[in-house]
């Protein structure tokens, strides 16, 4: 059980410090977690009895429920803060949270937060394991993931895989999650988007600038397109959403330029006619709903390596259900 | 208050950056003053204490001209008393306190008050620096000739940008009646808004909000602009980047009333320090890149730079330990300024310790007009005793300051101050 713990280490903070290998543990231990969401009776014993608390300090839809449902699938007990309304809405400090929660003996903590390098904070401070389901601007580990598996079950491959992020890289966590992610294990990421939102020096993480999306468009196999922050108009750093669909938005008469058919990602919400049009968003080649089922899956795998669970007996708990 | 004893220090180095003077000899002072520098001076009869500084290195003592000592207003995390004891156990005997205190150093009495708060703790002098503005709220002038005539030796907003040209031009003017100069936190805050660090390859890893080098640089040429518009004399404080040197030694060829300093941390850090989202190493300006560090030591040994300021930033344990984002900035600088200065650059062979000395001592009199800084006959007896060959450990626990914010623990630096005399008396002796 412990080799597992130790091949993940205590937290799940991003992807920049996981080796290619623990990325493709990961990755591996969610195949067979997919099929328990396939069931009848969506559920697996094999965290029954520890209890993880869900620590959201930024509003949450998607993250929060596909974390609820993988944790209740794997029949762990939990328990959902958010931030208003709680002690940290009184002024409580994060870590002064953290060890209350702590002081009632839980086992695991799934944070969100709105500052970048909150959720090491939070694992350098607590015994606890801790599993950033987003901090600031710097990562979304999980998302990252489940972007990775959607590309892999798809191409069947992540080796060479040309895949661009499109839009606010500058801001964006899932950003910077898959460029970590992708690149460890041998794709090749292009970033795409006004120069306003493009992070300084950020070449030097490995990437490929694309300056413009009809760039992105006959370069890539696969697009991610991010969501474009409505706040990004009154900071300045960009005129108006109309332009930025003009210049920078995913449609099909663009799409069709393409040397190939291109797999279309979004981590959601979707601003439709924004950043995506409606018809590429739902027509044939797009992956946004897969993204979300393999999301549950992914984060059932976290859950369980950090518990201490090995892949076999991620195959086995599986099967021994299906009888 | 009585006249100290006589001290005699016998058989130092004894390093007078003030005349360029650098050999073996006795030091004798007397009545609160230098009464003799030379070899094997005897004192006329009566009590005079000797100290053997065989070995060790006798100098004016250091003067740092940027400091925070939050008395007023944050005595928790550092007072008058406490900043002046931290700032003799680092070698310093004068220190400038900077006004951003609660409530803002910017009239008469509260000048008064920071001066008579440190003349009462009898450890390292306290000059006072006015505001700049009422308030530091940018707007309206605060009343520099009464604080001058109550001790203010220069204003500043610093901790805050003077964000109207207007005020600054009429600040470096009006500062002309008064002889003093204007000091700069240089920073324009609509490209540095919400900053956390240097913008670079680490805030983009770490998704930090940066602060870009122009965010600095366009206020220093602003403020040398002015500089040469107003005739007025701009001092430059806790210079960062590469850009902002080479600003200062163009307006220094110019021949403008420009000087600068540089703090410790920014010629020994770069952004790296950062990782791991580490609050000690967050300040404003923030630490750069390995090609900004070198071109700050680089100009501090050819003299571009003028001093070494410690921007000494004392806060509470809980205000650091936080998310970055809401951690301040700032660190504390006093106890670990010399040895740094000596590990990072005489030890790596880029000045002489005269040529440090004179930076730290004679420098900082001179650009704020400071009595002290030299050990000519007459002077004040500001002197301290240093010893520049023993390697310590840097032990936060061990500081004198009442905060421990600092980068610097558990570092291993060379040189350090053993004894620090004030006006005759001895302010700091290590045990």
């Amino acid at each position: 059980m412990t080799t597992a713990t130790a091949a993940l280490g205590k937290d799940l903070v991003g992807l920049e410090p996981l080796s290619a290998e623990q990325i493709r543990l990961i990755l591996d231990t969610a195949e067979p977690f997919k099929e328990v969401s396939e069931r009848s009776i969506k559920k697996v014993p094999a965290l029954r009895g520890k209890t993880i608390v869900n620590l959201f300090f930024e509003a949450s839809t998607r993250t929060r429920i596909s974390f609820e449902f993988a944790e209740k699938r794997l029949s762990a007990d939990t328990v959902n803060v958010a931030a208003s309304g709680s002690s940290v809405s009184k002024g409580e400090t994060l870590v002064d949270t953290a060890r209350n929660l702590e002081a009632m003996r839980i086992d695991m903590v799934v944070m969100r937060h709105g500052s970048s390098g909150a959720a090491r904070f939070l694992g350098e401070r607590i015994a606890s394991n801790v599993i950033n389901a987003g901090d600031g601007k710097h990562e979304h580990p999980t998302q990252g993931l489940l972007d990775m598996l959607t590309l892999r079950d798809h191409f069947g491959r992540l080796e060479g895989l040309k895949v661009a992020i499109c839009g606010d890289v500058l801001h964006s966590r899932v950003a910077r999650s898959n460029i970590w992610g992708l690149t460890k294990l041998g794709a090749e990421v292009g970033v795409c988007g006004p120069m306003t939102l493009m992070p300084r020096d950020v070449r030097e993480l490995g990437v490929t600038v694309l300056p413009r999306i009809e760039d992105a468009i006959q370069w890539a196999d696969a697009l991610n397109i991010l969501r474009l922050q409505l706040e990004r108009m009154q900071a300045g750093f960009l005129p108006s959403l109309r332009e930025y669909n003009r210049v920078f938005g995913v449609s099909n008469d663009r799409l069709s330029k393409a040397p190939k058919d291109l797999l279309i990602m979004h981590p959601g919400p979707m601003n439709r006619g924004v950043e995506i049009d409606s018809d590429v968003a739902d027509g044939p080649h797009s992956v946004i709903l897969p993204q979300v089922t393999n999301g549950v899956a992914v984060r059932m795998a976290v859950l369980y390596l950090l518990a201490g669970g090995t892949p076999a007996l991620a195959q086995s708990a599986g099967r021994a259900e299906d009888k | 208050m009585s006249s100290p004893k006589p001290i005699l220090i016998r058989g130092g180095r004894v390093i007078d950056p003030s005349r360029g003077t650098d050999g073996v000899a006795d030091v004798l002072l007397v009545g609160g003053r230098v009464e003799a520098v030379g070899l094997n001076i005897r004192p006329e009869e009566g009590e005079v204490e000797t100290i053997d500084a065989a070995g060790r290195v006798v100098a004016p003592g250091l003067i740092d001209l940027h400091t925070h000592l939050r008395e007023p207003g944050n005595e928790d995390v550092e007072n008058i008393a406490s900043g002046a004891l931290a700032a003799a156990a680092g070698g310093f005997t004068a220190v400038c306190a900077m006004p951003n205190t609660d409530p803002v150093t910017d009239n008469q009495a509260a000048v008064g008050f920071v001066k008579a708060r440190g003349e009462a703790a009898r450890r390292a002098r306290v000059y006072p620096i006015g505001a700049i503005s009422l308030g530091q709220k940018g707007q309206q002038l605060a009343e520099f000739g009464e604080m001058v005539a109550a001790g203010a030796v220069a204003v500043s907003d610093d901790g805050k940008p003077v964000v109207s040209s207007h005020l600054m031009r009429t600040a470096l003017e009006y500062a002309r009646t008064f002889g003093i100069p204007v000091a700069d936190h240089c920073e324009d805050p609509t490209l540095t808004a919400g900053a956390a660090m240097h913008e670079g390859i680490v805030s983009t890893r770490l998704g930090l909000k940066g602060y870009p080098s122009a965010g600095e640089e366009i206020m220093v040429a602003r403020d040398i602009i002015l500089a040469e518009l107003t005739g007025g004399q701009v001092h430059l404080c806790h210079l960062s980047s590469r850009g902002s040197v080479e600003l200062v030694r163009r307006a220094k060829e110019k021949g403008l009333r420009v000087t600068a300093e540089v703090c410790p941390h920014h010629f020994t850090l770069t952004h790296d320090a950062v990782e791991g989202y580490n609050t000690n190493a967050k300040m404003s300006p923030p630490l750069r890149e390995a090609a900004d560090r070198d071109a700050l030591r680089q100009a501090i040994a050819d003299g571009t730079i003028d001093t070494i300021a410690t921007d000494h930033a004392p806060h509470h344990y809980d205000a650091k330990e936080r998310e970055f984002d809401d951690a301040p900035n700032g660190i504390i600088g006093l106890e670990t300024a010399f040895g740094l200065a000596i590990t990072e650059l005489v030890e790596t062979g880029l000045m002489t310790l005269p040529e440090l000395l004179l930076r730290m001592t004679t420098a900082p009199a001179r650009i704020f007009n400071l009595p002290g800084g030299t050990l000519v006959t007459g002077a004040p007896a500001d002197v301290v005793i240093l010893d520049v060959g023993t390697e310590w450990v840097v032990d936060p626990r061990e500081f004198h300051s009442k905060s421990r914010n600092t980068p610097f623990a558990g570092r291993r630096l060379k040189g350090r101050a053993d004894l620090t005399i004030v006006g005759g008396e001895i302010v700091y002796r290590r045990s």
